[in-house]
């Protein structure tokens, strides 16, 4: 079947199966930055934005999208060079596979979320693991880059 | 290996059930989460994404939520905050990253009869109904105690706005980990109502609990002795994650905690 979707801005028609989920078909048409990691909802590196909002696209029928607007990291390189710049400030990054999952997230984030505590940033982010850090120097850059106390 | 023949997005409920009735071995998708996860042959996936189904909606009695409203919706709604204590989205929250609360279906949460399921705990104690395409207006407990899955859409439910207190209180090993236990109490007008689930079966309520409560005077004592009732009368079973004896100890300590709760409100 075919769906069309808005995909980091451009109309894109794409060939999928029924039973496809949304993070292979993205992988196919070249959005690399979209990961597999534990393919049971919850680490997050599959993280993209469905009409700005998060979604994990390992759990996501490909079919739900049609009709939508996408934005994987390629189409957000600009913003998320800015936060990776905090990252790197903070020592906060090591292998890079949550990345993509994790800035994507917080640009959603810096979007609903106006002055949120450390607590809701840490809950709105859940969904987003790192088998690296142990997340104080992302906490930190995440803060900064937010501008928001620490 | 999941494989679906035919992926469909009906326009209105009554097309969604068309469908239903009509497609060879058809499916209705909510968030999908489980469908997903399962290794069946689908002839027919119904979606109910476009059909309408996701608002919120408040009238002078009631909330009434679409069946296609996602967690993340309940977390934010502003009556949803005001009443039942803010007990609504307060458990929604718990539910691990913004992505699943912005995925998760109340409809799918609800039909699935998921035992860990959270939102289904605090719904029992809540004058709550759900409204069946074809079946129509039931009350939740109806609902759940119905054999099988009916071949119905879930179209949403039906919460009566009540000037009532509530707490919920669960245990998991780590945040990102289904609930071992989850327990619910309501009062209103000295009348509780108390759910338990994780057992690992579905929430059920806890009957001779509750009347234990509601026909005697409250003392001191009340809570402890509520929560043995609770941790006798119910059937806690054992799965990957905890063991009945486990799970029942948990029953003692939660039930007591959230009546303790109900009643410092």
């Amino acid at each position: 079947m075919k769906i069309s979707v808005l995909l980091n801005g451009l109309n894109t028609i794409m060939d999928i199966e029924p039973h496809e989920m949304l993070l292979d078909v993205l992988r196919r048409y070249g959005c690399l930055s979209v990961k597999r990691g534990c393919d049971t909802s919850s680490c997050g590196v599959c993280t993209v934005l469905l009409d700005g909002s998060p979604v994990l696209s390992c759990s996501l029928f490909a079919a739900k999208a049609d009709g939508h607007r996408i934005t994987t990291a390629e189409g957000m390189q600009t913003e998320i060079a800015e936060f990776a710049d905090f990252l790197n400030r903070e020592g906060a990054d090591q292998c890079g596979y949550c990345n993509p999952g994790f800035a994507l997230t917080i640009q959603a984030m810096k979007r609903e979320l106006s002055d949120p505590t450390e607590a809701q940033i840490k809950q709105y982010l859940a969904g987003n693991l790192c088998r690296c850090t142990g997340y104080v120097g992302q906490l930190r850059a995440i803060k900064k880059f937010l501008g928001v106390e620490s | 290996m999941l494989t679906i023949a035919e992926y469909l997005k009906p326009q209105s409920i009554a097309e969604a059930y068309h469908l239903l009735k009509n497609k060879e071995n058809s499916v209705i998708i909510g968030g999908g989460f489980f469908t997903r996860m399962s290794s069946r042959k689908i002839g027919a996936a119904i979606d109910l994404s476009d059909a309408r189904l996701n608002e919120i909606r408040e009238t002078e009695q009631a909330i009434e939520i679409g069946a296609m409203v996602n967690f993340s919706q309940l977390e934010k709604d502003t009556a949803l905050i005001e009443y039942f204590d803010g007990i609504i989205p307060a458990t929604v929250a718990n539910l691990p990253g913004q992505q699943m609360r912005n995925m998760v279906s109340v409809g799918g949460t609800i039909y699935g009869k998921y035992g860990f399921s959270e939102l289904l705990t605090v719904l029992m104690v809540l004058d709550c109904q759900v409204v069946l395409y074809q079946g129509g207006v039931m009350e939740l407990t109806e609902f759940l105690n119905l054999k099988g899955k009916p071949q119905d859409i879930l179209e949403k439910i039906i919460i009566k706005k009540e000037n009532l207190k509530a707490s919920y209180k669960m245990f998991r090993y780590s945040s990102g980990s289904l609930p071992i236990l989850t327990v619910a109490v309501s009062e209103k007008n000295n009348q509780y109502k108390i759910a338990v689930g994780a057992r690992p079966a579905m929430a059920a309520l806890a009957i001779k609990t509750m009347e234990y409560l509601n026909s005697n005077e409250q003392t001191d004592d009340s809570p402890l002795k509520a929560a043995e009732i609770a941790a006798g009368e119910l059937v806690f079973g054992v799965d990957r994650r905890a063991s009945g004896e486990y799970r029942q100890e948990l029953c003692k300590v939660l039930v007591k905690r959230a009546i303790l709760e109900v009643n410092e409100r």
